[in-house]
C-alpha cells in the first residue's frame, strides 16, 4: 500500500511521541511494509485510512497497535556471543563475590523483545552457576510491547527461532518440544518478571540493578532519549553494577560519567570512579 | 579453515558449501557416511564436518559414532544439519560426540551462529 508525505509524517510523529522511536525520511518504505499487513488486518483499505482512524482513536489501542508493529524485535539466543562470555567468565563471578554477603542480585533485561536475551541470561545463570540457587534473583524483563511480553511469559519459540544462536546441549536440556515448537521449561520462566514499560516515558519504581541489558534499542532513539534513558539507567543501577549496551551503541558523546570496560565487543560499561 | 560437508542431495551440498565458502571454509564435499569417511583420510585434516543424518550407504549418526572412535579427528568439530527434529534425535546424536546440531531448513544466518557457538568464528 501506498503511503503519502503527509501521513508519513503524522504517523512519524506519533510513533516517535509514543515510542521515541525516529522515523527519519527515507524510511518511508519501512512504514509502507510494517503496516500495509496491520492496515489489512483492521480491515483498513489504504493506510491513509488507518491515519485517519489514528486521528480519532481516544483509547490509543490502534495507536499502541502502530507503534508495536514499527519496532524492530530481531533477537537471537546468545547474540553476538562475547557479552554472554564475559558475563560467565567475568562479571557473574565478581558479582556473586561481593554480593555474597547479601545472597541476593538484581537484574533487568530493559528491551526483551520475545525473549531470547532473558533467557540466554537465565540458562546462563542455571548451567554455570548452581550456587545462586539458594539466592534471592530479581530479574525483570521488559519491552514496550504487549504482544511481545506475552511471547516472553510464553516462551515459546519456532524452530527457526530455536536454531539460532542456541547451542544444542542447551535447547535439550531447558526446553520442550510441542509439535513444531519448543518451550522453555517452567522453572526458566519462573525466574523471570516479564513487564511492559516504554522506556521514553516515564518509568515505575523499580529495584536498584546489579546488571542492566539495555541491547540494540538505543540505536532507535534521538539523542537527547538516548540520554535521558542511559542517565536514568544510571540512577538505577547500584554504583558498583554493570551495564551491556549493543554491538552498534555507545555511551561515548552522550554520558561521560560511564566508562567502558576493557572487553573485546561485549559493550559492556560500569560508571566512572566506581571503587 | 575447511570444512566437508556431507549429504546424500547435491542441491543441498551446492547450498551448503556455498553459504560455508561465504563464511570463509575451504569446502570439500561427500554424499553418503561412507565416503566422507573415505575423504577425511584423502582430504582431511578437516575443521569442521557438516553431517546430514538420513543418507545411503552410511548415514550421518553413524558417521559420527565412527569418527569419535578415532581419536586423531578429535579436534573436528561435527555439526548434523538435519531434517529429524525429536529431541531424542538430537540427544542421541550429541551423545554420540556431535558438537552441534540444526534442523534444517537453515540459514546462512543459523550457521554463522552456530560456528561461532564452536569457536569458528566466521570473518
Ligand atoms: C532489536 S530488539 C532487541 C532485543 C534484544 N535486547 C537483543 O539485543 O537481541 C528491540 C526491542 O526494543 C523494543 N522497544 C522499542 N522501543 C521501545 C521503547 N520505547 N521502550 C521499550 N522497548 C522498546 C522493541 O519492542 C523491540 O522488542
Amino acid at each position: 500500500m501506498a503511503l503519502n508525505p503527509g501521513d508519513f509524517e503524522y504517523i512519524s510523529k506519533i510513533v516517535r511521541e509514543q515510542s521515541a522511536i525516529v522515523l527519519e525520511k527515507g524510511k518511508e518504505y519501512l512504514v509502507e511494509a510494517r503496516l500495509t499487513p496491520l492496515a489489512t488486518s483492521e480491515n483498513f483499505k489504504s493506510i491513509a485510512d488507518l491515519a485517519q482512524q489514528m486521528k480519532r482513536d481516544v483509547g490509543g489501542k490502534l495507536i499502541a497497535k502502530v507503534v508495536e508493529a514499527m519496532t524492530t524485535n530481531e533477537t537471537s539466543f546468545f547474540r553476538d556471543i562475547h557479552p554472554f562470555e564475559v558475563l560467565k567468565n567475568t562479571i557473574i563471578p565478581e558479582l556473586i563475590q561481593k554480593r555474597e554477603s547479601q545472597k541476593k542480585l538484581s537484574i533487568w533485561c530493559g528491551a526483551s523483545s520475545s525473549g531470547q536475551e532473558p533467557y540466554t541470561l537465565a540458562m546462563l545463570l542455571t548451567e554455570n552457576f548452581p550456587q545462586l540457587k539458594n539466592w534471592k534473583i530479581d530479574f525483570i524483563a521488559s519491552d514496550i510491547s504487549t504482544e511481545m511480553q506475552k511471547r516472553c511469559q510464553e516462551g515459546v519459540y519456532s524452530q527457526l527461532e530455536i536454531n539460532r544462536g542456541l547451542p544444542a546441549m542447551l535447547m535439550v536440556k531447558y526446553f520442550q518440544r510441542n509439535g513444531a515448537q519448543w518451550q522453555i521449561k517452567p522453572e526458566l520462566r519462573q525466574m523471570i518478571d516479564f513487564r511492559i514499560l516504554n522506556l521514553s516515558g516515564r518509568w515505575p519504581l523499580m529495584p536498584k540493578f546489579d546488571l542492566v541489558m539495555m541491547r540494540n534499542v538505543l540505536i532507535y532513539f534521538d539523542v537527547p532519549t538516548k540520554k535521558e534513558i542511559l542517565r536514568k539507567v544510571r540512577e538505577n543501577l547500584y554504583p558498583d553494577g554493570y551495564v551491556f549496551l549493543g554491538a552498534a551503541e555507545t555511551t561515548l558523546n552522550l554520558d561521560d560519567k560511564y566508562e567502558r570496560m576493557n572487553f573485546k565487543q561485549s559493550g559492556c560499561y560500569r560508571i566512572k570512579d566506581c571503587l | 579453515m575447511r570444512a566437508l560437508v556431507i549429504d546424500d542431495s547435491r542441491a543441498i551440498r551446492l547450498i551448503l558449501g556455498q553459504v560455508m565458502k561465504k563464511l570463509g571454509f575451504e569446502v570439500v564435499d561427500a554424499g553418503d557416511g561412507q565416503e566422507a569417511l573415505n575423504k577425511l583420510k584423502s582430504d582431511g585434516p578437516f575443521d569442521i564436518a557438516l553431517v546430514d543424518w538420513n543418507m545411503p550407504v552410511m548415514n550421518g549418526y553413524d558417521f559420527v559414532v565412527n569418527t569419535r572412535k578415532d581419536s586423531q579427528y578429535n579436534d573436528m568439530r561435527l555439526m548434523m544439519v538435519t531434517t529429524e527434529t525429536e529431541m531424542a534425535q538430537v540427544v542421541k546424536a550429541l551423545e554420540a560426540g556431535a558438537n552441534e546440531y540444526v534442523m534444517k531448513p537453515f540459514t546462512k544466518e543459523m550457521i554463522a551462529e552456530k560456528l561461532t557457538l564452536l569457536g569458528l568464528s566466521p570473518e
